[in-house]
């Protein structure tokens, strides 16, 4: 009946939460993770992953830019969603939603892309005719000086941001984990680690989609790809990945040897209906495969050729092992009862408001957002009119 | 007072959001009612309940619940000495037409009405992100339907399933404990259609309710009771089986 194994409590049966609010946790994770990757240039130095820190500003924004879109297609009353901001509730975890992600967009994301194009948008405002010189015009929001000192304070400031960027994006990913860890009604959720595990699996799947978004740029441009670079990204995504799969670990061995009284359902779970998805998906492929074959890269001397391939399929791999864990995070945590007496289906809807159609829809469009960012703000280091990143001090130029 | 164009655009905002408050209104006048001298609850006498399904009817039709959503509902349980913690319980459409009859195999057989245990510490009312979910100074946790965001995190925060998505007002819809019924002097659907007084509404602040002296020599539980819900629905004589 209806897709139903056992009994589940005759409100069970339809799952509420749906494919979106897979993508929800998805989207926020790969800004999270693009940020991070930003950070590692411009607050902790490493110069190798220079050529992706544009790239990477404008990965998380256009993917922070679609993260709402899922949660308002999903609720009931989007017109009303406007009283998290007037109205919150102090007591919910939901509520500050609203807040952290104007925060993180405005504060974060937006403020710190703006200081660090600022000359090039000047510039560009200076060079350029027509609607985009008017666009540009807009877009110095007025502040025209370029200056050497002012420049130095662009820089300045923008190490601040980024430094307070990087708590914000571990806020902003580490408490979509809270929102669900903190349902005590469902054991497949209710765990401290999951705003961490959500976290360091932010980490893996934002760092290996810039990876993967310059390597196909550059390819795109026909210019070669900066090796010491994707290098670097992968070890880090290597090392983070491994860190994730440790807490990911913890959190699976803990509950088996515990075995409280939701272990007989949820294990029978894992073993059926989540079987492809966990099991295969995230564990196997989307898991162990891309970290051998990254440690490989870590550990021999391959080609670059193979370096690449390795990163690409890697990458890849990753993605549809982030996206699986979110599957299971918001799916399997829906398939069981709470009465651990039954077991549900989630039957995906197709073009509907909350069907597949919309979720390829939104998976597509910050893409379209990113191709237009680039093409208004270009992240390539030789389209740069003004400063190299990962110097400590921007260039004025003379104009 | 002297207002100028700058302090009149800058009340302005803070006005809207007022006037919007001012629009909503005071509550609907319940005379002879004080929400602060009542505390309400629900006890379900298990013995009692015949699985007639009478109250899961009564409800929809009180209530306009619509088809394949419960306000509350009844399950039967089969417990076997054999697997006492892995129950075999069914409830047909929520028991609302009743039951098939029992099998000849071994174990017992009882019915569990099932309904919103108007938690005192709800985790529903905990999560919502704008508040449109409360408990009344009188103890029933309601939904402000017209503030109800429909994000459904009430729902999967819920341990016992009483709440649902309303299929056509999208949001979010449980049952009220006939607010509409108690505050007027009147008992709940559920109850008054109850055949066998399995259900009783209970008033914990009046000391003339009859569920003092019952709470004093029965053995009452209430569900889930590790979930710390300040769950007020009291079972009596429940089996450690039902979940």
């Amino acid at each position: 009946m209806n897709g139903v194994q056992g009994y589940m409590y005759p409100n069970e049966i339809g799952l509420i939460w749906s494919v979106l609010i897979v993508l929800y946790p998805y989207i926020t994770g790969l800004v999270a993770g693009a940020f991070i990757l930003a950070s590692l240039v411009r607050v902790f130095n490493v110069k190798a992953v220079a050529p992706t820190y544009r790239l990477a500003l404008l990965t998380a924004l256009s993917f922070l830019i679609v993260a709402p879109l899922p949660l308002q297609l999903h609720l009931g009353h989007p017109e009303r969603s406007p009283e998290m901001y007037f109205t919150p509730h102090a007591t919910s975890a939901m509520a500050m939603f609203g807040y952290v992600y104007l925060w993180y967009l405005m504060a974060v994301l937006v403020f710190e892309i703006w200081l660090d194009y600022r000359q090039d948008i000047v510039l560009f405002s200076r060079s350029t005719t027509g609607w985009k010189r008017i666009l540009y015009k807009i877009m110095t929001l007025g502040s025209d000086n370029i200056s050497e000192r002012s420049l130095a304070i662009d820089h300045k400031v923008s190490w601040i941001v980024t430094v307070v960027g990087i708590p914000s994006a571990f806020i902003l990913h580490g408490y979509v984990g809270f929102i669900f860890g903190s349902i005590k009604a469902n054991p497949w959720w209710n765990s401290p680690l999951m705003p961490v595990v959500f976290i360091f699996s932010a980490m893996v799947s934002g760092i290996a989609a810039v990876m993967l978004i310059y390597m196909a740029t550059t390819k795109w441009r026909k210019l070669p790809i900066d090796m010491p670079c994707v290098d670097t990204i992968a070890m880090y995504l290597f090392y983070v990945f491994i860190l994730d799969f440790s807490l990911e670990m913890l959190d699976l061995i803990h509950r088996i040897y515990e075995a409280d009284e939701s272990f007989r359902s949820l294990d029978f779970m894992v073993h059926t209906k989540l079987f492809v998805s966990q099991i295969v998906l995230q564990l196997i492929v989307g898991t162990a495969i891309p970290i051998i074959m990254l440690g490989i890269t870590q550990v021999t001397k391959l080609p670059a050729m193979v370096r690449r391939r390795i990163y690409i399929i890697a990458g890849c791999l990753v993605q549809v092992g982030i996206f699986s864990m979110r599957w299971n995070v918001v799916i399997g945590g829906q398939l069981f009862s709470k009465s651990f007496l039954g077991y549900t289906t989630y039957k995906m809807a197709m073009a509907t408001k909350e069907g597949l159609v919309a979720a390829i829809i939104l998976s597509i469009l910050p893409f379209v957002i990113l191709a237009v960012l680039v093409k208004l703000l270009p992240p390539w280091h030789e389209e740069m009119l003004g400063h190299d990143v990962a110097d400590s001090k921007p260039q004025a130029l003379e104009v | 007072m002297n207002i100028n164009r700058r302090h009149f655009l800058v009340m302005l905002p803070a006005a809207a959001i007022a006037w919007k408050y001012l629009q909503a209104g005071t509550p609907e006048a319940s005379p002879n009612y004080t929400m602060s001298e009542h505390w309400w609850s629900m006890l379900i006498d298990i013995p009692k309940c015949i699985g007639c399904g009478n109250c899961v009817r009564a409800c929809a039709a009180e209530n306009d619940v619509p088809d394949g959503h419960f306000r509350t509902w009844v399950e039967r349980y089969h417990v076997t000495d054999y697997d006492m913690v892995n129950p075999e319980v069914i409830s047909p459409d929520g028991g609302k037409e009743g039951f098939p009859a029992v099998g000849e195999d071994a174990g017992k057989y009882f019915f569990v009405p099932k309904m919103c245990n108007q938690c005192a510490d709800s985790p529903c009312t905990q999560v919502c992100p704008v508040g449109a979910t409360f408990v009344t100074p009188d103890g029933v946790v309601l939904v402000d339907q017209s503030y109800c965001l429909g994000c459904a995190y009430c729902v999967q925060a819920c341990p016992y399933g009483c709440r649902y998505i309303h299929p056509e007002k999208k949001v979010a819809d449980k049952c009220t404990l006939c607010y509409h019924r108690i505050t007027k002097g009147l008992t709940t659907a559920c109850v008054e259609n109850c055949p066998t007084g399995a259900r009783q509404l209970c008033d914990l602040k009046n000391p003339n309710d009859p569920i003092h002296a019952f709470l004093k020599t029965h053995h009452v539980q209430v569900l889930k009771p590790q979930m710390a819900t300040g769950a007020k629905v009291f079972y009596n004589e429940l089996d450690g089986s039902v979940r």
